[in-house]
């Protein structure tokens, strides 16, 4: 595309606008998405004044050229702001594309003369809002798996309480899979209660991991070394029967730390060490 | 993540480390169905578990194809690692307990061994590794 053909496009911005809002399509699609036709018109005038800035007879065929950075920055925001008032990504996108009509329109009137200049320009103005299009697209999706990413922080943060069973004992259930992150998590928050509630036990019940490889009992005899440091002792509770079975055909020796089948054989260890006893009251009483 | 279902054949792709999650689930979900029990389902997930991270760790990633085979009347499932990575230089070294060229503790291999009913291993430098295991439905 001539740099004739862009200044020409800029000089004749107003009518385009005029075209693009005047769609019948657009007025009915998106009509109902914006408060007034005026709001409709001031966001299409921003739109369409950015792209006019911006687009120059070089960039035009290469999207990731520097100077189309604040084009792209505002399609961005425009997604973002739009997505959240609850737009679908495709209102958005067929709102971006809908500008191509407009454009294509008013270029036809421009160019008159040069059927073939015609076509190269057309092309070249079909492809750029078309990646203008996927610009939206991909904000759009990025939003969304940040949100996914935010929510599985969140989830390790939940799933990972610390659970004061006495004076002393402190107790965490890991429900779901140990990986390396998870057990960062798992790890500080339990080292972090064992100060914090001057424990000497902590019980790690894994009764809701599915399963125990190398990399979750690598992980485990980590965190369990380092509660030894803090000078508590660890108790890992949950160990179900196949679990068992797998981690010793696997060949990993959990020899070295205090293991249990149930939280509750797990307590009554951390009772013994911590020399308490638990009696039935009845009994008690029918001594008096 | 991408499957694909082709009648018995399912093929997986390793590319994230969530992917070893999604891969583990749905080989439990092929063992559950041809009815095996819990302590080899949990085996089989366990080695899955193994195979699939060392392809992630040690070639990037890699395809795990999923089947169920018969022998007589006994059912299995056939998992497949296949990866276009590095390889491995000494098979006999890598099936070692404790021996790892990265951080890990060196069970993968022959902790996986143990706990299949089949074990195939096949690789060439530079060309990528290809593990083949089979698990009986009462292996």
């Amino acid at each position: 595309m001539t740099r004739n053909i862009v200044t020409a496009l800029q000089e004749n911005q107003d009518r385009i606008l005029d075209q693009w809002v005047n769609q019948r399509e657009l007025s009915e699609d998106f009509g109902g998405n914006f408060n007034s036709f005026d709001d409709l018109k001031a966001q299409s005038s921003e739109l369409l004044t950015a792209v006019l800035e911006n687009m120059t007879a070089e960039n035009i065929t290469d999207l990731y050229a520097s100077d189309l950075e604040p084009l792209i920055e505002y399609v961005s925001g425009l997604t973002l702001s739009r997505a959240k008032q609850g737009f679908s990504p495709r209102e958005t996108a067929t709102y971006i594309f809908s500008l191509k009509d407009a454009l294509l329109k008013v270029l036809g009137e421009l160019i008159t003369e040069d059927p073939k200049e015609l076509y190269r320009s057309t092309l070249e103005i079909s492809k750029f809002i078309d990646n203008i299009g996927i610009v939206s697209f991909e904000t759009f999706i990025r939003g969304r798996e940040e949100v996914i990413l935010g929510q599985a922080d969140e989830m390790a943060e939940l799933s990972t309480p610390v659970i004061k069973v006495w004076e002393g004992i402190i107790a965490m259930p890991i429900i779901g899979t140990l990986d390396s992150a998870r057990t960062q998590v798992v790890m500080e928050n339990l080292l972090q209660g064992i100060v914090e509630t001057e424990s000497s036990i902590a019980i790690l019940d894994i009764s809701g991991v599915p399963a125990v490889d190398s990399l979750v009992a690598q992980h485990l005899i980590k965190t369990v070394n380092a509660i030894r440091l803090l000078g508590a002792d660890c108790v890992i509770s949950g160990i179900r029967p196949e679990i068992a079975q797998t981690v010793v055909h696997l060949g990993i020796d959990l020899s070295k730390m205090v293991t249990k089948a149930t939280l509750a054989s797990a307590l009554r260890y951390a009772y013994g060490i911590l020399q308490l006893e638990v009696r039935k009251a009845g009994k008690e009483k029918s001594n008096l | 993540m991408w499957t694909t279902t082709n009648q018995n054949k399912e093929q997986l792709s390793i590319l994230h480390d969530r992917d070893v999650i999604i891969c583990r689930n749905r080989i439990k979900e092929v063992a559950v169905k041809i009815g095996m029990g819990i302590v080899n389902q949990t085996k089989l997930i366990t080695a899955v578990s193994e195979l699939a991270r060392n392809m992630l760790i040690y070639a990037g990633g890699g395809n795990v194809i999923v089947e169920v085979v018969a022998r007589g009347r006994e059912q299995g499932v056939k998992i497949v690692f296949e990866d276009k990575g590095p390889g491995i230089q000494d098979i006999a070294k890598a099936m070692q307990d404790g021996f790892t060229t990265g951080k890990s503790m060196g069970m993968g291999l022959p902790g996986a061994k143990r706990l299949v009913s089949e074990f195939n291993i096949e690789s060439t430098v530079g060309k990528g590794t290809t593990i083949k295991i089979v698990k009986w439905k009462n292996g």
